[in-house]
This record gives structure tokens, C-alpha cells and sequence, in this order.
């Protein structure tokens, strides 16, 4: 009997499972490479080169080439692996947030400055569905 | 014998690392943040533990996806701190108490908690980040005032271990601490969260309500409070305030009645709420009075 995932109704998240864990492996592993200096001056000097030592799907690939934050993790990225592109490119995870919420470096920081986002209205997807958010 | 003699939870954001290594603690965003760290400096000075056992998690800086050990137990003499994409961070080398970590990892597994024993590892934030709010800014030239046994925890990769496995891995790392001979005291960290969401549409997440009630339960209800489903980090916490669990095992090594000495929370660090609580045994307490 398949593993019941009771989180998959939070909206706006996704849960870096087994499933996901499995599904984005070469594009993680692409990623945390980029923690070490030697292997960002490689990145930064020839990307498709660089990319080409993982195996990972077409799709992936251009969503590291597009630095599509969000797509990466529907493709099976988790958020401390992508972070490490970030951090190649000068990118905060504060600034990640930014982005990945499309509300922007300076919405994204005041919303957290006045007390983050609140719970209400954000515990479920029937919540968004119900606001016309996806 | 050795004894555990407090706890201390504490989140570990990695933006308050940089703001130390910066120097901007005392500014207007960070300052409140900083406040509420200068009790604890002052205890833990009075503390004096020989030991801290720290329990945190590698944010895929040492551990990448190609093994995700559930609990591993740094065995080594020395941890240096990681580059994590932007430079280790300039704080000192983490030593260990290696005879008494490999006894801990010797009898946990006895114990039938199957750790995994790392005997070369690098630290992330996730470590060195509670030891400078604790003890302040110290350099690369500089020593931590005691040694550290880390203690890892997956929580990265859905599903982390339980609240309630964390709890009885509390009350393992006591045990195994108290059949250890030499005359030490220890203090116990459990660190992360509070509540955040670092990824994806929702991200900003943050929960102030829940996270005083998972603070004020440590003291009144801890066992109860072990009991909290994954679900419930998620949806109430954040994907990211599931780091919670690694303070069940901190809670774990203490005694049943606890006091709670301080606490601090502040919204925001970047993008996580900071909680920080400081829990002492009561016959501990009664005994320095």
C-alpha cells in the first residue's frame, strides 16, 4: 500500500520526499558542487560544459540555464541545493524568497520585517483555490 | 561521572552568522535579535560546561544527497567550519571530546539507536552558528570555551526521524553521557527552526503563536509535545520549521521537571522567527543555589 502523503494539500510547498529526493538527484548534486570555489570558477567559466558532467533531464537543465527557482524545485531541487546556485550568482536566500514568491526583494522583506507571512488563509490549498492564488 | 545539566535551544539561521562575521549586530534590524543572546552569554559563562553535545542538521554542505544518514555522531578530534557557497565562516576550528563521543556512539547504538559514526566532517552554520550566539564573536585564531560532540540530524529530506524517536534518542544520549567515568558537566543544545519556510510560493512563512506554544510545552507538556505529528511543522511551522524535532532530543536528555531560565523570540532573521530557551534541571538549579 503506497505511503500516505498528508502534505501534499499545504499550498505553495513541496515536500522534498523520497519521491522528490530520487527525482532531482543529479540536478542536487549539480548544485551542492557549487559550495567548493574550484568548481564555481569552473561553472562560471564554461556552464555547458560544467553541465554536462550531470546527468540530469533536459527540463532540469534549463531551469538551471533560466534560473527558474521555482521550476527547479517541481523538478525535484530542495531549496538548500538551490541555494548554492544562488549563492554562485550573489543571491541571498532572502532574495531566493523574493523571487520564488514573486512578491519581490522589497515586498518580500517588508512582509517579514512586519511579522512574516501570516498562517491564515495559508494552511491549505482549498485556502488559495478559494483567493484565485495557484 | 558525567551529567547533563541543562538544555539550550536555539535556531540557527545562517544570516546571523553573517551578521557577526560583519559586524552588524548593532544595527537596527539585527540589534533586537542580538538582545536577547546576552542572558545566555552570561549563563553559560556561570555554566561552565565541559562539554556541549549539539544537535543540529547539515544544510547539504557535508552531507549531500548521495548518503542521508537519519543520525550521525561526529566522531572526530576536530570539525572544521564549511564553505557553504560564499566561504567558511571566520570562527574557530570545533574540537572534540573524541573519547567520550566515541563512547556516546559506542553505547547509543547498544542502545539500539544505529547512528552513523562520522570520523572526518566539516560544520555548516547549522553548528557554529548557536556556539557565536552563545559565546560570542570569536575568530579563526580563537578557541570555543569547551568541546563539542556534534550530533546530526536529517532533516532535509522528508520524513525526518519522529518527535517521539528524537525524545528517546534524548534519553539515550543521557545515558550514555552518565556511564561515561570522567567528572564532566554537559549542556545539551537542540537547535533550528522556529517557524520559516525558506522555498517555494509560500515561503515567509512564519507562526508566533505556535511557536510560544512549542515553547511553553518543552516546560509543561514535553512529553506531549513530542507526540506532534510531521503534518503539523509543515502546515503550522513552515517546510522548514520540521527542524523542531532536533530540540525533542535535547528535551529528551534532561530531567522529567524542568526550569525554564530564559527565553528569547524575535521575527525576523532573514526569514525565520529566532526562538532561544534555556532549560536547567531542577535538583541542578537547587544544588548551585
Amino acid at each position: 500500500m503506497a505511503l500516505k502523503k498528508d502534505y501534499e494539500d499545504i499550498p505553495g510547498t513541496l515536500v522534498f520526499d523520497a519521491d522528490r529526493g530520487r527525482e532531482g538527484y543529479h540536478l542536487n548534486q549539480f548544485c551542492i558542487s557549487l559550495r567548493l570555489q574550484r568548481n564555481r570558477d569552473a561553472f562560471n567559466a564554461d556552464e555547458g560544459a560544467y553541465l554536462d558532467r550531470y546527468p540530469m533531464t533536459a527540463e532540469q537543465r534549463k531551469a538551471v540555464v533560466d534560473r527558474d527557482w521555482n521550476r527547479l524545485l517541481e523538478l525535484g531541487g530542495n531549496i538548500y541545493y538551490t541555494s548554492k546556485l544562488g549563492a554562485n550568482d550573489g543571491i541571498t536566500f532572502q532574495q531566493l524568497a523574493g523571487l520564488m514568491t514573486g512578491m519581490g526583494n522589497e515586498a518580500y522583506r517588508k512582509m517579514m520585517v512586519d511579522g512574516g507571512r501570516s498562517p491564515e488563509g495559508n494552511r491549505y490549498q482549498h485556502e488559495w483555490d478559494e483567493k484565485g492564488e495557484n | 561521572m558525567a551529567r547533563i545539566t541543562a538544555g539550550v535551544g536555539c535556531s540557527h539561521v545562517p544570516a546571523i552568522g553573517v551578521a557577526m562575521d560583519l559586524g552588524k549586530t548593532d544595527e537596527p534590524y539585527w540589534a533586537p535579535c542580538f538582545a536577547g543572546f546576552e542572558k545566555s552569554r552570561e549563563w553559560i559563562k556561570e555554566a561552565r560546561p565541559d562539554v556541549i553535545v549539539l544537535v543540529y542538521n547539515d544544510h547539504c554542505t557535508v552531507f549531500d544527497a548521495s548518503f542521508i544518514p537519519t543520525f550521525a555522531l561526529g566522531c572526530a578530534a576536530e570539525f572544521a567550519p564549511a564553505d557553504e557557497g560564499w566561504g567558511p565562516r571566520p570562527v574557530p576550528v570545533v574540537r572534540n571530546h573524541q573519547v567520550m563521543a566515541s563512547h556516546i556512539a559506542q553505547s547509543l547504538i547498544l542502545d539500539e539507536f544505529d547512528i552513523t559514526i562520522m570520523n572526518e566532517m566539516e560544520v555548516d552554520h547549522g553548528l557554529t552558528v548557536p556556539l557565536s550566539l552563545m559565546f560570542g564573536n570569536l575568530g579563526v585564531d580563537d578557541e570555543w570555551p569547551c568541546l563539542v560532540i556534534p550530533l546530526c540530524v536529517n532533516v532535509v529530506q522528508y520524513p525526518a526521524p519522529t518527535g517521539n524517536r528524537c525524545y528517546n534518542l534524548g534519553k539515550a544520549v543521557r545515558r550514555a553521557v552518565e556511564s561515561f567515568d570522567e567528572d564532566l558537566d554537559v549542556v545539551i543544545f537542540g537547535t533550528g527552526g522556529m517557524s520559516h519556510q525558506l522555498q517555494y510560493k509560500r515561503a515567509g512563512l512564519i507562526n508566533a503563536e505556535w511557536d510560544i506554544q512549542f515553547m511553553d510545552r518543552l516546560t509543561s507538556d514535553p512529553v506531549g509535545l513530542s507526540q506532534t505529528p510531521h503534518v503539523e511543522y509543515l502546515r503550522e511551522a513552515g517546510s522548514e520549521g520540521v527542524e523542531l524535532v532536533m530540540w525533542h532530543i535535547m528535551r529528551g536528555a534532561l530531567d522529567d521537571e524542568v526550569e525554564e531560565v530564559h527565553r528569547h523570540y524575535h521575527v525576523p532573521a532573514s526569514n525565520t522567527a529566532v526562538g532561544h530557551i534555556i532549560l536547567a534541571n531542577r535538583r541542578d538549579l537547587g544544588a548551585s543555589r
